[in-house]
């Protein structure tokens, strides 16, 4: 019996070992990794380009043929901006999902769990059938700049509602914020389900491709919207890192170890939301990716949100633009909407880290 | 008498329940208190008030000369520290970074000494690299009492001595840990820390503090020396059990409840 104590004790201790070793490597892996990943998303797509032709479609070298400039013009307005949208998005949902379980002291919180995705979702669909109806149909011509901004505002929205109904003065409440955010995920979705109703043919296909989620059609004006959100959230994730540390402890032993708790979870909710809005304004629903990355990010290097929050962001680039690439190329020269793929990676992920909770919970 | 610690007349509602009813109290530097006092007495909202968690409805907590609302949280984390009762961890941190924790802004490297002092002090040593989520519930009591005495020591290394508040912080240990526990923080106080804490077990209360503190539904009962307040009139009042109070040979008193003194009194 003791033999077999030592060894689980020495077993345990040394998979602690190989998480600091992981944890020193992980952020020059994960760049490496990202940058094979963005490589391979270059080169593959409807229009192929081999490795070979990459350095000099890029500018790299000096040849310029026929082929060179057809490649340059696949790769600069199409496939660069694309795969640069698809890893920040990637990058935000991930950071969003991390900041959010710390908040919410859960692996299994997530913003599209509290509806702010769905507000997001809402709010866009309103959108689409807006301009494309009698009443707003001067505005179509401003549809493609309308959608990111509703969606981002209903994002916004949602969170602002949240955060009354949850917080009392001063304090808020994670149970009544969560329940609060089921509740309100059903009502965004029945009235995305009036609009389904309401919707022609053709509005009910940009409906459902949005909803979907999809990275086809981003533009550089598009991607350049994600970069300083991305930036900010960054700079941010340093500075909330040990809160959210010690409020795995609880709110109240997190105000005893020194954390200013009610500024920790304003600047939390805050950031969550826009990173999220801002994703999901640009790519439609992809949900998922916000619980995936951390997790297997935790089980490698460890729960500190120090490491995690960036390690999250560069994790989400790499699982988004493989999932993308791979949108992209299964069914060329069609597309499949990337939130099927990480639905279908993501969904079973969720299932396992809910029975192995179940698991320790009976214990 | 240099007082680190002091609550004047406070009081607390929540829902016209009346939790805690002008409950004044003074501790000095280097002083142990215990407050006993049956289930819903205030004990806990006593402590919360008093670590500046909770406001008072009415009165207030002064906490070195300074009223304790006047404090950031970082300020109070450098004076006071607070143990309580039960803490569930989700995330699967390991027991050393849990007792980092207590180190505030200092790296690993600047508190390694500390975590390794107070790893060795709740006997943990062993188990600084497993997972907290993975360990018993004592010994994940222990090691938030680790994390808690890093706290203690870095703030008292800035600020000279501070609060020590531990909310029934022997509620999972063995009897071996009990005493460990109550040891350390008995050292503390050799150190002029100010402990305050909650304990259920008479005895243990008595051995552990000179000076017991009385609540009783939600106002100040007794307050004083052990001798004072442990008689069998007071723990009749207070628990509504009879109960012999003995001398122990060191001069101690020793609390027997009446139904096991009847078990035992035939042998």
């Amino acid at each position: 019996m003791s033999v077999a104590i030592g060894t689980e004790t020495h077993r345990l201790g040394r998979r602690a070992g190989a998480r600091r070793r992981a944890a020193s490597l992980a952020i020059p892996f994960l760049i490496a990794v990202l940058a094979v990943a963005a490589i391979v998303a270059l080169s593959f797509g409807a229009a192929g380009i081999p490795l070979s032709r990459l350095p000099a479609a890029l500018g790299l070298s000096g040849d310029s043929t026929a082929m060179t400039t057809r490649d340059q013009l696949v790769l600069w307005s199409i496939r660069v901006p694309r795969i640069a949208a698809t890893a920040m998005v990637g990058g935000l949902l991930a950071a969003a999902g991390a900041i959010m379980q710390g908040l919410f002291r859960n692996p299994l919180a997530d913003p599209a769990l509290v509806g702010v995705s769905s507000g997001g979702a809402l709010a866009a669909a309103s959108a689409i059938v807006f301009t494309d109806s009698r009443f707003g149909e001067t505005l179509r011509f401003l549809q493609t700049e309308l959608l990111p901004l509703a969606a981002f505002a209903g994002s916004l929205a949602t969170t602002a509602i949240l955060y009354g109904i949850s917080s009392r003065s001063g304090r808020t409440s994670i149970a009544v914020f969560l329940l609060a955010g089921v509740a309100i995920t059903a009502i965004a979705n029945a009235g995305i389900g009036l609009l389904v109703f309401v919707a022609d043919d053709r509005q009910l296909r940009d409906i459902t491709f949005w909803m979907l989620g999809s990275m086809s059609g981003v533009t550089w004006t598009k991607a350049a919207v994600l970069a300083p959100i991305l930036v900010i959230g960054l700079a941010a994730c340093t500075f909330i890192a040990r809160g959210l540390d010690l409020l795995v402890l609880g709110e109240a032993d997190a105000f005893h170890g020194g954390v200013d708790v009610e500024r920790l979870k304003r600047i939390s909710i805050v950031m969550v939301s826009a990173m999220t809005g801002v994703a999901v304004s640009i790519s439609g629903v992809i949900g998922f990716v916000g619980i995936v990355v951390p997790h297997l990010l935790r089980l490698v290097i460890g729960p500190a949100h120090r490491l995690l929050l960036p390690a999250s962001v560069l994790s989400g680039a790499i699982l988004m633009v493989g999932a993308d690439t791979l949108a992209r190329t299964i069914v060329a020269p069609a597309e499949m909407p990337i939130g099927i793929l990480t639905a279908a990676v993501g969904a079973p992920v969720f299932l396992f880290i809910l029975l192995r909770q179940r698991g320790l919970a009976s214990l | 008498m240099n007082v680190v610690i002091e609550a004047r007349a406070l009081s607390k509602r929540a829902d016209h329940a009346t939790l805690l009813d002008g409950v004044g109290l003074t501790v000095s530097a280097g002083e142990m208190v215990a407050i006993i006092g049956p289930n819903g007495a205030g004990k806990s909202t006593l402590l919360r008030l008093l670590s500046g968690d909770l406001r008072p409805n009415a009165g207030e907590v002064r906490l070195k000369q300074r009223d304790i609302s006047s404090y950031a949280p970082r300020e109070l984390a450098a004076r006071r520290a607070m143990l309580s009762q039960h803490i569930n961890v989700t995330f699967p941190f390991t027991v050393e970074e849990i007792v980092l924790m207590g180190a505030g802004e200092r790296s690993a490297r600047d508190a390694g000494s500390l975590v390794d002092a107070a790893l060795d002090e709740v006997g943990l040593t062993h188990f600084r690299e497993r997972q907290l989520p993975t360990l018993s519930g004592g010994e994940q009591q222990r090691a938030h009492f680790a994390r808690v005495l890093v706290q203690l020591a870095c703030g008292e290394a800035e600020h000279g001595p501070g609060v020590l508040l531990l909310d029934e912080p022997t509620s999972s240990l063995d009897l071996r840990h009990q005493i460990d526990l109550v040891e350390a923080a008995r050292r503390r106080a050799g150190n002029g820390t100010a402990v305050i804490a909650i304990l259920h077990d008479l005895n243990l209360a008595i051995r552990f503090a000179g000076r017991l503190v009385v609540l009783n539904g939600g106002k100040l009962a007794a307050d004083g020396a052990r001798a004072d307040v442990v008689t069998s009139e007071t723990i009749r009042d207070i628990f509504e059990i009879d109960a012999v109070v003995h001398q122990g040979d060191d001069g101690v008193p020793y609390v027997l409840p009446q139904t096991m003194r009847a078990a035992v009194a035939p042998r």
